[in-house]
């Protein structure tokens, strides 16, 4: 088992390495040169050749692209100075660079920030979880039945419609038109001023990722219900005087996780890596909007930045699935 | 109730007093909803089973062996299954019984096994635990410790090596013979009087075949339980059965002592069974001779007899009498202990002259 | 010859849940023809030429480690130094239980794997195509096909039934493509199945149905080697004798030789005039059918046949009285050292554990790997083999003498040791 989890471990290290050398190399060879917005930035769009190989020189971009990469991991590591023209900036380990915004180290814009993603992405994923699996599991029980095809139907419905709008929707009825005062206020309040507020503030958030989301979620554990409660396993267990609970959820159930399970794992990875259009409309100081501002802007060392985030995020989420695989099924972690 | 209907076959057995019988099955008729109409997957089934006896049901597919055997369990989806007829255990009326009480019985007093321990047995769980929840689930006063000891007493009295380490293993790492051995443990571990094993050797090797067959005799033995083998194999019902039962389209076309029923068979479908499989002590000028045709359509079965489609001594019976009537379940001419549903007026002269002499060349003599 | 089976006749579809022809429709067999056209086991002809000779066949499976860096630290010997030949129109059976190897033997001749040593010539010019490149073999492939076990997923259930059949065709570019339906039609009908039913899908037919598909499906080229796996096990019993006929009937008609892979040692024994008994990757007996069944001489053969359950027992009453092997199936990645049957063996003494029986010919069609070879209840006490290896009782190496070469190549010879003299025999 700890070999299993070591290997993943290493196998994660290096698709991370090969991830942040694609993104690092992407922006290297971008259509303009990657310092052509702090140039525009600083020079109020008047930004001529002598002054862009200045900020060029300065930002290390006319060194071969390997040396540069390699000053970046070892910035991420030790902490590096980065010079942009004519001004040296320290950036204390972990550096991701200095924001061409703010001139603030990536890396403390994004401390701040990642509590709210992590909320949204948890919660949201909580719920994903909360109201998906329970209900695919009651709509397999009933399979075929009235209220079987009903749910299915109003959920395919459901997950027709645009996610954004679905988000606008719920905002729109919920906080402006019905004002509820529950959902008055959304946006992030830090956990540990005011929990309260901290939760009144992500709960149409949470509300609107859970229900539509969850959409997913049910069709996924209905059909691996399904397919549970069809093996022949599930007469044994019958057969041995088993109640009802105890086949569906123990027996099956336990089944029926693994492919939901996998699932779960890349949607936690998407929804850490950022969800832009909740963060938006919910008012969520959070990475993903962060990272839109951050494109429009032509903030090139945040888009990185939170690039490399996303990833990271990902690739732990698929360790995580797969140690849980492990867990769940000893096929896996003894063969 | 339909024990007091005289065509009833347990009452056809003379002596067989039907409420000493273990299991008694009574007019059976299990049909399902499909999309194409009803299907009648057991019609009019009757047999019983006693303690300390085995019943060898024999059938191919189609002919409603294993679907007989689940409504005993009441493992039938009531909501879409209809069954008719009467199945009593142990004198308690299975047929139309609660769920509940129907629960109390399944895996306590009647245990079933399957065909294949890999599918059958759930692959995330240890084989202890799955043991363990077997006798938990009746046995609720019993703590965790109890029931992990009996599981391992159950393995090893199944013969499984090493039992205090085997318990924790999961179904993958035993090997196949092994994981029907503790398949058999799970459904032996609360003492049944009625095991019902639904083709358990089938997919065994030979040598191992023998071995889970000699333990499921020694169990007998020493349970005194009434046992139910499900199977195709007429070689394993030869040496293991007391009484065989033949299914044809879901009815009953032959039942009666298994000495009886494999050495003077009255019903073409038995001669059939026994043409077509090949011995491997025979004399080799035996002829394989197959059933022609193939298992009726459940869905609209023949007319009259059903066999009739694939019966080739249908000239033998005056007139049309095979296509247009269903042949009654009547006693053939070894006393009233074998029964047989086929309308041949001399079936035993039949047998002996035409059939034997090709299938078993060096048992002429003897007759 | 297909009789037996009554698609023909039936103008109704053949549903998977195959209805029956309406009686008026259809011609009314008697028993008497029927048994007439039924057919007795095929008998073994000595003179035939063989079209296939396997001589010292290997399979080894690289078994990885599972740490960081897979490095092989075994090998599944799955087929360890097999040699046998099957005759040209003839049978052999290959009979086994599971881990035996015989699967793998199939798969080796068809070149599903390529061997790790050994040699398999075959046809009539004996060509070796055991390390044959791809592109010479594939003209080969053309005589040597496959029958799988299970009728249910062997069939792609996307491809209609004259797709399946057709395939081989189109990919050896054998006939013009106009004259591709009408060959599936012919082979549709040659197997028993309505010729008409070519663009069905296979879930339209049932599991006998779906095997003859199956056979049609090796037949379309004309082989001369069919390697049957397991053809008949998957298939009621009713249906199994249907196609063993139908196998028989095509193996006269076509000229076809059979290498019959089966566990059910009943079924091989009516179709195979030879067999061959493997275990754990080795062939430890191989005879002709009468020797084997009735005076086999290997403990292992002699043990599988009195597992084997007999429908006459229930004339006598009681289980049959058999042999019970002790102990479990050893592994294939650490065979146990000489004999490889010696751990569950009741003859089993210190020589077998040194000296590996050789598959010593004992008969004109009879070969046995074992030390203490005879028939049951009369096996010797001191090993037969001892002379011919120049070792002693216990197996050690006895100085100064020299063992004779013994022919260990599938062919068979006119000369041969007996067991019961110790000595050199000729026909």
């Amino acid at each position: 088992m700890f070999a299993y989890v070591v290997k993943r471990l290493l196998a994660g290290v290096v698709v991370l390495a090969v991830v942040s050398a694609a993104i690092f190399i992407l922006f290297w060879y971008g259509p303009q040169s990657p310092a052509r917005p702090i140039c525009d930035r600083e020079t109020n769009n008047r930004c001529s050749p002598v002054r862009l190989e200045r900020y060029e020189r300065s930002l290390g971009y006319q060194n071969p692209v390997y040396e540069e990469y390699g000053k970046f991991v070892k910035g991420v590591f030790v902490g590096r100075t980065i010079t942009i023209y004519p001004t040296d900036y320290k950036c204390p380990a972990p550096c991701l660079g200095y924001s061409y915004r703010t001139k603030v180290p990536v890396w403390d814009e994004m401390k701040v920030r990642l509590p709210a993603t992590l909320s949204v992405a948890f919660g949201g994923a909580a719920l994903y979880l909360l109201f998906g699996v329970p209900i695919g599991v009651a709509a397999a029980r009933r399979r075929g039945s009235l209220s079987d095809k009903a749910l299915v139907s109003s959920f395919l419905v459901l997950s027709s419609v645009p996610y954004y709008l679905f988000a606008l929707l719920t905002w729109l009825y919920l906080t402006l038109i019905f004002e509820i005062p529950l959902f008055s206020q959304t946006g992030y309040f830090k956990i540990t001023d005011n929990p309260a507020k901290w939760f009144a503030g992500m709960l149409l958030a949470w509300v609107a990722l859970g229900i539509y989301g969850c959409t997913q979620y049910t069709r996924y554990s209905r059909g691996a219900m399904v397919e549970a409660l069809s093996e022949d396993y599930i007469r044994t267990a019958k057969a041995k005087g088993l109640p009802p609970r105890t086949v569906v959820y123990k027996h099956a159930l336990r089944a029926a996780l693994v492919p939901i399970v996998t699932i779960f794992g890349i949607d936690v990875g998407t929804l850490l890596a950022g969800t832009i259009f909740t963060e938006r409309i919910f008012e969520i100081q959070g990475i993903g909007f962060w990272s839109l501002e951050a494109v429009v802007a032509r903030d090139l060392p945040v888009v990185a930045a939170t690039a490399l985030f996303g990833a990271t995020m990902l690739i732990a989420a698929n360790i995580i699935v797969d140690v849980v695989y492990s867990i769940l099924d000893p096929r896996v972690r003894l063969s | 109730m339909t024990e007091q209907t005289s065509t009833s076959t347990a009452s056809l057995r003379a002596g067989a007093d039907p409420d000493e019988a273990y299991l008694v099955v009574d007019d059976l008729t299990v049909t399902f909803p499909t999309e194409d109409g009803p299907l009648t997957a057991v019609s009019d089934l009757s047999y019983s089973v006693e303690l300390g006896k085995t019943l060898g049901i024999v059938g191919e597919s189609g002919s409603g062996k294993s679907v007989s055997s689940m409504a005993v369990l009441g493992l039938h989806d009531t909501k879409s299954a209809k069954i008719s007829g009467s199945i009593r255990i142990g004198g308690t009326e299975v047929v139309g019984l609660s769920e509940a009480r129907m629960r109390k019985l399944r895996g306590n007093q009647v245990a079933m096994i399957f065909q294949d321990a890999l599918a059958a047995l759930h692959p995330f769980y240890k084989i202890g635990g799955q043991l363990a929840e077997a006798y938990l689930v009746h046995h609720p006063n019993a703590s965790k410790r109890d029931a992990r000891r009996k599981a391992v007493e159950m393995l090893d009295r199944v013969g499984i090596p090493q039992p205090d380490r085997r318990v924790d293993d999961f179904p993958h790492q035993f090997s196949g013979g092994m994981r029907q051995r503790a398949m058999i443990a799970m459904g032996l571990i609360n003492d049944p009087s009625l095991l019902i094993a639904d083709e358990p050797t089938t997919a065994l090797d030979v040598t191992v075949q023998a071995q889970i067959l000699d333990l499921l005799q020694d169990l007998q033995r020493e349970f005194n339980s009434a046992v139910i083998i499900i199977t195709h194999d007429l070689g394993v019902i030869a040496e293991m059965a007391d009484d065989v039962l033949v299914m044809y389209a879901g009815r009953c076309v032959e039942y009666g002592p298994g000495k009886e029923i494999l050495t003077h068979p009255e019903m073409p479908y038995t001669w059939g069974l026994l043409s077509s499989v090949p011995d491997v002590t025979a004399d080799t000028n035996a002829r394989l001779i197959p059933i022609p045709g193939n298992p009726p359509s459940l869905l609209s079965p023949p007319s009259g007899c059903q066999f009739h489609p694939r019966c080739l001594h249908r000239d033998k019976v005056p007139g049309d009498l095979c296509r247009t009537e269903l042949p009654a379940l009547l006693p053939g001419s070894r006393g009233a202990g074998h029964v047989k549903r086929c309308h041949l007026a001399n079936p035993d002269e039949v047998y002996r002259a035409e059939v034997l002499p090709e299938i078993a060349p060096e048992l002429v003599e003897e007759n | 010859m297909s009789d037996l089976n009554l698609d023909k006749f039936e103008d109704r579809p053949a549903t998977a849940e195959v209805s029956e022809t309406p009686t008026d429709r259809r011609e009314q067999i008697s028993f008497a023809d029927l048994a007439a056209k039924g057919h007795k086991p095929a008998t073994l002809d000595v003179n035939a030429k063989p079209v296939l000779s396997v001589d010292n066949l290997k399979m080894y499976f690289p078994v990885k480690s599972s740490g960081l860096l897979r490095r092989t630290v075994g090998y599944v010997q799955a087929v360890d130094g097999i040699s046998f030949q099957v005759p040209s129109g003839g049978s052999l059976g290959l009979v086994g239980e599971s881990g035996c190897g015989k699967s793998t033997t199939g798969r080796l001749i068809t070149r599903l794997y390529t061997p790790t040593a050994g040699t398999m010539k075959f046809g009539d010019i004996q060509e070796d195509i055991a390390h044959m490149s791809p592109r010479k073999l594939k003209p080969l492939r053309r005589n040597v096909q496959m029958i799988f076990q299970d009728p249910y997923t062997s069939l792609n259930p996307r491809h209609t039934v004259g797709a399946i059949v057709g395939a081989p065709l189109s990919v050896h570019n054998v006939v013009p493509k106009n004259k591709i339906l009408p060959r599936v039609q012919e082979l549709l009908e040659v197997v028993g199945l309505n010729p008409e039913h070519y663009n069905r899908y296979p879930n339209e037919f049932s599991g006998g149905q779906r095997q003859r598909i199956g056979i049609a499906r090796a037949l379309t080229l004309n082989p001369k080697l069919l390697v049957a796996d397991e053809p008949v096990s998957a298939l009621d019993v009713s249906i199994q004798a249907q196609v063993i006929n139908l196998l028989q009937d095509l193996q006269r008609e076509f000229d076809i030789a059979f290498l019959f892979i089966a566990h059910d040692l009943a079924v091989v024994r009516h179709f195979c005039p030879e067999v061959a008994v493997m275990y754990l990757g080795k062939i430890v007996e191989i005879a002709d059918r009468e020797t084997i069944y009735g005076r086999a001489h290997h403990p292992y053969t002699q043990a599988l046949l009195s597992a084997v359950p007999d429908v006459k027992q229930a004339a006598i009453g009681g289980r049959r009285e058999r042999i019970r092997l002790e102990g479990d199936v050893p592994s294939p990645i650490n065979p146990p050292s000489g004999c490889r049957f010696r751990t569950r063996c009741s003859l089993a003494q210190e020589i077998c554990a040194k000296v590996e029986p050789p598959l010593l010919q004992i008969g004109p069609r009879h070969k046995v790997a074992c030390h203490f070879a005879g028939e049951l209840g009369h096996h010797p006490q001191t090993p037969v083999t001892k002379e011919l290896l120049g070792v002693d009782d216990q197996g050690s190496p006895v100085p100064g003498s020299t063992p004779t070469p013994v022919e260990l190549g599938p062919t068979w010879s006119d000369r041969w040791f007996d067991v019961k003299s110790k000595t050199m025999v000729s026909a």
